[in-house]
């Protein structure tokens, strides 16, 4: 396999900013995970897709729009009707889905290279997402291992909330830097560490 | 405004997109009947009113859904997944005929 490189590169600098005086409010760091893959079921597959990749993975999708489930270091959850964001820390899970998932029952897209995974953790990570995206991250409208789709000024994220105040963010390889700038930004105000 | 995506719940309108007057019915692809494209491109309505239209939800799910929204109020009356409200409505259509009617009370 090649080896992911982050594309955040020289932008990415471990330590500790903005208003950190009485510590930081967030964490921010790469999850870096080696397999992110899209599955999506064909009209109707909907239930024998997420039969096949519970037999795959071990991860049983639960009923419902954004429904998600973490176990260790595999996690899954719904991002459009019948489709679903699957991410391992392990590389090489598009293979083994490829081999699990009937060709009549849907599509796998390998999205390994083209994401890059963020995770946004600490006390005030919700408040800090909630000045990017017009969501509701209250944890009982966003309940842990739940995730959603939605876009910052047209750049598209997948988030998942994968802890009470921690929530893991899939953006495009190509606009990663970008947004993790913004992200930056937003964090000031209640300090942060790049770790 | 909001609109309520059926699979993502109430969104900000800069997520979606705009796809156009739902009461218009597209001609066959194949079609050549230059009057059925002329009142496809040209032809509208233009409601007062609750009035049908489809939109994307391009910064979510990305599913096609269609809207019942007031044109004088912007008030959204009705959400739905636009995905099989075609057969919905051919199948409205054929209940309507006496032909097929008169063949159903046979069976
Ligand atoms: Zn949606």
């Amino acid at each position: 396999m090649v080896e992911p490189l982050s594309p955040l590169e020289t932008d990415w600098k471990p330590g500790h900013y903005g208003h950190v005086a009485n510590g930081a409010g967030v964490t921010l760091s790469q999850t870096q995970p080696g397999s992110i893959v899209q599955a999506a079921a064909f009209a109707g597959e909907e239930k024998t897709l997420i039969a096949a990749l519970k037999d795959a993975t071990g991860l049983a999708l639960p009923d419902g729009a954004g429904a998600g489930v973490i176990n260790g270091a595999r996690a899954a959850f719904g991002i459009a009707p019948g489709r679903f964001l699957l991410v391992d820390q392990a590389e090489g899970l598009a293979d083994t889905l490829s081999s699990a998932v009937q060709a009549d029952t849907g599509t796998l897209t390998d999205l390994s290279h083209g994401r890059t995974a963020i995770r946004v953790a600490g006390t005030s990570a919700q408040w800090v997402l909630a000045k990017l995206f017009a969501i509701d991250f209250a944890l009982t409208a966003f309940p842990v291992a739940n995730g959603c789709s939605t876009a910052h000024h047209d750049i598209f994220a997948h988030i998942q909330r994968t802890g009470e105040t921690q929530f893991d963010l899939y953006v495009f390889r190509s606009f990663a830097r970008s947004f993790w700038k913004s992200l930056c930004h937003a964090s000031e105000d209640v300090g942060y560490q790049v770790k | 405004m909001l609109i309520n995506c059926p699979y993502c719940g109430p969104r900000d309108l800069s997520e979606f997109t705009y796809r156009g007057d739902a009461n218009r019915t597209r001609p066959a692809d194949t079609s050549t009947d230059q009057a059925a494209w002329n009142a496809y491109v040209y032809e509208r309505v233009n409601t007062a009113g609750d009035h049908p239209e489809y939109w994307q939800h391009s910064g979510g799910c990305r599913s096609h859904i269609l809207v019942m929204r007031s044109t004088l109020t912007h008030e959204i009356a009705s959400v739905s997944l636009a995905r099989g409200q075609k057969k919905a409505s051919a199948r409205r259509q054929q209940k309507k005929r006496p032909a097929r009617r008169r063949q159903e009370d046979r069976t």
